[in-house]
This record gives C-alpha cells, structure tokens and sequence, in this order.
C-alpha cells in the first residue's frame, strides 16, 4: 500500500542576510495512513522547518515531498493553499484562534475558504465541535475558553475538512499537566477511533508517549526512529 | 458568489469591530463626498440661474447704440447722442438677411402717477417686437400693436414693480396713469423677470409705443430720433456676420467717410452673456476639482488605516492562510473592508452634502441646484477611491508569508 507521506533525502537552506542556515539536511521518512507520530528534538533540530514542509507552508530546497503522491515542488501558492485546505489540519502551540470571533465560527474557517455553503458550514463544523467535547459551546468567543477549550476548538477547526492529516505543532506547549493530558486523551480518541493519522512536534517525553512511533530530530537529520507502546486514555488521566 | 458574501461579512465583522476607527476613516470620505456634492450644487445653481438670464435677457441678440455725445470736452458715453432712427431699425430689417425681428426704442426716466400713488421708471418707446426680443410676455391685458404705433396712441405696458409700487392690489388693466402728467391708458402688465446678473431690476419699466413717446414723452431735444435698435438673428451662427452687416449698412446711412468713427455701437450682447456662463462653468469645474482633491485625501486615509489593519491583523491573515485562504480571498477580504468604508463614506457624504448646500443657500441665498449624476458620480467616486487605496494594503496582506504571518507578535 502506499504511504500516505513519503519524504526523500529532504533539505533545507535558509539565508539569514549572508548566513546559509541549514535546516535540514537529508531526512527520509515515511508515514502510513492511521499512525500516531512524535517528532522530538531541541529548538534548532529543524522539527518545525520539517512541519512546515510536510504541512504545504514552505517549500525543500532539495529532495521529495509526496502527500498522497501529490508532489508539492512545483505547486503555486495558491494550490499549496488549496491543499492546506483539503488534506490538511492544523494544531499550533499558541491555538491561533481569531480573536473577537466565535468559537463556532472559527471551525467554519476552513470550510469558508472550501465554498461550503452556510448552512452546511454550521452543521459540520458542530459535529467537529462534539467531537473535541465542546458541544454547546459554540457561541463563546476565545477569550472566554479556558487553554485547554482554546486548543480544542482548534482542534475541531483541523478535523472540521475531513484532512488526511493532523499536524500539531507543540500543542500543548502552552498548557498545564492536566489540560496537556485532555488533548492528548482527544488525539487519541482521534487516531484510534477515527483513524485519522497525527503528526505531533513536542520536546516532552511524557507526551510523546502517548503517540506510537516517536522521531527525534537533531541537527537537521533523523537520529532515532522508534516505535511506542501508547498508554490508553485512562491510564494517562492517572498520572 | 459564496465568496463574495463570506467575504463582504469578514469585512463588515472586521469594520464593526473597530467602529471608532472605522468611522475616523470614512470621515475623510464623507467630507470630500460632501464638499464635491456642495460645490457641484452651489457651481450648478450659479450656472443655471446665468442661464435663466441669458434666456430672460433673449437670445442671439445685438444691441446697436447711438453714438456719444460731446459738451465742452466731456464725451457723453454710447447712447446719449441720438443718431439713430426708426428708418435705420426698418432698414436693418428688410435689407439684411438673417435678422428675425428689430425693435428700436427710446427711453428715459419718467414719473409716474396714479391716484394718490407715483413712481419713478424707466419708459421705453417701442414696437411690439421689443417684447418678442426680449422675451418679456403678458401676464393680462393686451401688448400694444401696429395701429398703436402708426396713431400713437396713449397706451402703456406696465412691469410688476411698477402694478406693485402704484396699485397695490387693483387691476390696473384699462386704468389711467399719468407719465409726464399726460394720461396713458394701462392696456396690459408684463409677467416679472426679476433681477438681471447685475442686480438690476427688470420689471421696474413701462413700455409705451415708440411713436408717442418720440411725440408726446422726449420728443422736445432729438424729434424721430431713437436710442437704440435691438435686432434679433435668427441663430447664434450669423451674429457675426449681421453685426458686420449692421456696421456696413449704418455707415452708409449715416454717410460716414472711410476716415471717420462710427456714430453708433453694435454689441454683441450674446457674446458678452456666453463669456460669463462660460466663466460659470469654469467656476464650478473649478469648486469641483477642488472638492475633489478631499475626495483624494480622504482616499489616503483609507489606505493608511488600511495597511495600519493589515499589520496589526497579520497572525489573522497568517491563520486564515494556513487553514487555506488563497491569495484572492485575502485580498478581496481587504478589498471588500475599503470598499464598504467608501461606500458608507459616500452615502454619508451624501446625506451630508444634501444637508450643507440647503443650510449654506438657506442663510446665503446662493441659488443651488442638485444634480443626480453628480451625486451617482461621487457615490461611484467614493466606492472607487475605497478600492484603488485599498488595493495596496489588500495586495500586501494577500501576499503575506503564512509562517511569518503566524509567528508575527
């Protein structure tokens, strides 16, 4: 079966004025469809140059990119956004809620720019909302959401297109303990009763544990790639 | 169409949001629409009543005037030395083609009484066509006719100033006044004119047939002489050529050698009157430009606050981006956001303008006129001024990297 991300020899240069950074230089992965993924490493390792590849946001220098076996090399900025917009969901550290908007709102942004029409809008995006347990709370604006209902609410704005993949970018960088375990209890549910494939940047262990196969980057290469025993949703609410 | 519509309610969420600065900004808009709307109206209103005393005046009209007079050094002025006769208006009438109608007339200042009641006016004798010249027409009675020419008879036309001044509400039609003590019968009342361009009032006249005022008002100094011919062309196009016409053949009535001044003066009164509407337009062409460049001020401060918004919204446009907004849904997000502020401005500036120009020719008098295509105009204007100073902001905000956008702080 083919893989649902298939990454080759994948470089990255950046210019910093005179200074050639190198992000990242040859890393080879692939991803089924369905896997839980951990992607760990120091600031600098190049996780979130590697993210921002695989999310369509930033093009390689060199080396191969398939999503689905679309090669994104030569896409222009505007089909790069429209797979954004079909494939992928997005989960960021600092939620990246629209301010002054409702949370309901907010899932239907993805679906704004898919031409889905209002009334479908509305219908899809509550079903994501139940999804991460925040049914009913659809009118509230962020600001009155406590972290962890922020990080959910982006959470059902990533799932709210039917992506083929959930890329999460530290998502509970910004979070308590105890809410960090919430999301992780929500990707799992995610991964294991939906099957929707994750994809996660964290430099905690103990949250790394909770995905199936965990990737540590360093200096811009691939140095461990290992599988994980997750522990289940309850376990984690122990700990 | 769903794009449209998503995006017009982005920009209208985006504009409620910051209603005080969103109204600062229109402000520029309203008071450029408002002042274009004001200036069109107040330029319009000066053009049209020009106009109206063009067509009071008459039209294609030439004005031939007797010479001056000369005492002791001092030279009179054009008109005070009667040169012209009731032959020259007659021969200017049969022998030059293109002349419609000649009136020649004489006047002077009279007294007027009736009753207990007297007035001081202008009497000017006349033939009827002075009336068709000059588009006076008759608000009751009759005008007077050839008989009343060739008897020179004791009749009169009265303006509306004088029917005011003497009667003070009795008919005055078949009444007896005394001009110069002699008894006129009133035979009809001139409908008013108003004031000319400079203030003069034109209803402040009698009209009497030219042969009883040569015989009967002036006739002591100059007999059968009269002050002035007025001859009306049959179009604009040959006023030149009738003046030059009227020249030759006067000269020759009056046998004036080669060498010698005229003896007499023909002004193009069109001419003059097409020069000051010409100065009008020029005017409220010039009120309007001026108007304009509010317009275009105001224009900039869309677009300043515009890419103020665009940078203070930056992680906005970098989430929107990276949940797959495409470069045209940004930038029409932005678009649509300075063209409402331009629209609204505009309907405002409408409304405002509307208001300014009654309050400003209620308390000046200025005559004002509206004109619908000015205010389509500048409606239009203000939409088009929202989205040529948006279009920059829209365009840097579309173009925005998603990543920077999403780390901007």
């Amino acid at each position: 079966m083919e893989s649902l991300i298939e990454v080759q020899e994948l470089e990255k240069v950046y210019r910093l004025g005179e200074v050639e950074v190198q992000a990242l230089r040859g890393v080879s992965l692939s991803v089924d469809r369905g896997e839980f993924v951990a992607i760990m490493g120091a600031s600098g390792s190049g996780k979130s140059t590697f993210m921002n590849i695989l999310g369509f946001l930033d093009q390689p220098t060199r080396g191969q990119y398939l999503l689905e076996g679309i090669n994104g090399e030569h896409l222009s900025r505007d089909e790069q956004a429209e797979i954004r917009n079909q494939k992928i969901g997005f989960v960021f550290q600092g939620f990246n809620l629209l301010a002054r908007t409702s949370a309901l709102e907010n899932v239907e942004l993805p679906l704004i720019y898919a031409r889905i029409s209002g009334v479908k809008r509305r219908e899809m995006a509550q079903k994501a909302l139940s999804e991460v347990g925040l049914e009913g709370r659809g009118h509230h604006l962020p600001s009155q959401l406590s972290g962890g209902e922020q990080q959910r609410v982006a959470i059902a704005r990533a799932l709210v297109n039917q992506p083929s993949i959930l890329l999460a970018d530290e998502p509970t960088g910004n979070l308590d303990s105890r809410t960090s375990i919430e999301v992780m209890d929500i990707f799992q549910h995610l991964n294991q009763d939906l099957g929707i494939t994750i994809i996660m940047i964290t430099h905690e262990p103990d949250i790394a544990s909770f995905a199936m196969r965990n990737i540590h980057f360093r200096d811009g290469r691939i140095v461990e790639d290992r599988e994980n025993k997750p522990p289940s949703g309850k376990e984690g609410m122990k700990q | 169409m769903t794009t449209f519509l998503s995006s017009l309610l982005i920009a209208l969420r985006a504009l409620m949001v910051n209603k005080m600065r969103s109204a600062l900004t229109m402000l520029g808009i309203i008071i450029g629409v408002a002042a274009v709307i004001a200036m069109v109206a107040v330029g319009l209103g000066a053009q049209s009543r020009i106009e109206e005393q063009i067509a009071s005046m008459g039209s294609n009209l030439l004005i031939v005037m007797s010479g001056s007079s000369t005492s002791g050094g001092f030279r009179f002025g054009a008109g005070t030395q009667p040169t012209l006769t009731f032959d020259d208006a007659k021969a200017i009438a049969t022998e030059i083609p293109g002349v419609k109608y000649t009136a020649p007339s004489r006047s002077g200042l009279v007294q007027v009484v009736y009753g207990n009641q007297n007035w001081a006016s202008m009497a000017q004798g006349t033939t009827p066509e002075m009336l068709e010249i000059r588009n006076w027409s008759i608000a009751s009675g009759r005008s007077f006719t050839q008989q009343d020419i060739e008897g020179a008879t004791k009749v009169c036309l009265l303006g509306n100033t004088l029917v005011e001044n003497l009667f003070g509400g009795i008919d005055p039609v078949d009444q007896i006044v005394r001009i110069k003590k002699i008894p006129f019968t009133v035979i009809g009342v001139l409908t008013s004119k108003g004031q000319t361009g400079m203030g003069q009032d034109q209803d402040d006249t009698i009209f009497v047939p030219l042969t009883t005022a040569q015989k009967k008002l002036f006739g002591i100094a100059f007999p059968g002489m009269v002050g002035q011919i007025a001859v009306q062309t049959s179009g604009p196009e040959v006023l030149n050529e009738v003046e030059e016409q009227i020249n030759d053949l006067l000269r020759q009535r009056h046998r004036i050698l080669p060498n010698q001044d005229n003896n007499f003066t023909v002004r193009n009164l069109t001419e003059i009157m097409g020069t000051i509407e010409q100065i009008g337009k020029v005017m409220s062409l010039l009120l309007a430009s001026i108007a304009s460049i509010s317009l275009i001020v105001g224009g900039i401060g869309i677009m300043n606050i515009m890419l103020v918004s665009v940078t203070e919204r930056t992680r906005e446009i970098g989430i929107r981006i990276a949940v797959g907004a495409k470069g045209r849904d940004i930038l029409l997000q932005f678009l649509i956001e300075s063209l409402v502020l331009g629209l609204i401005g505009g309907v405002l500036g409408i409304g405002m303008g509307i208001a300014g120009t009654l309050i400003l020719s209620h308390f000046t008098q200025w005559p004002t006129l509206f004109s619908v295509n000015a205010i389509l105009l500048a409606f239009l204007f203000s939409g088009s001024v929202g989205v040529f100073f948006g279009f920059y902001p829209a365009r840097k905000a579309s173009l925005l990297n998603p990543i920077e956008a999403l780390r901007y702080e």
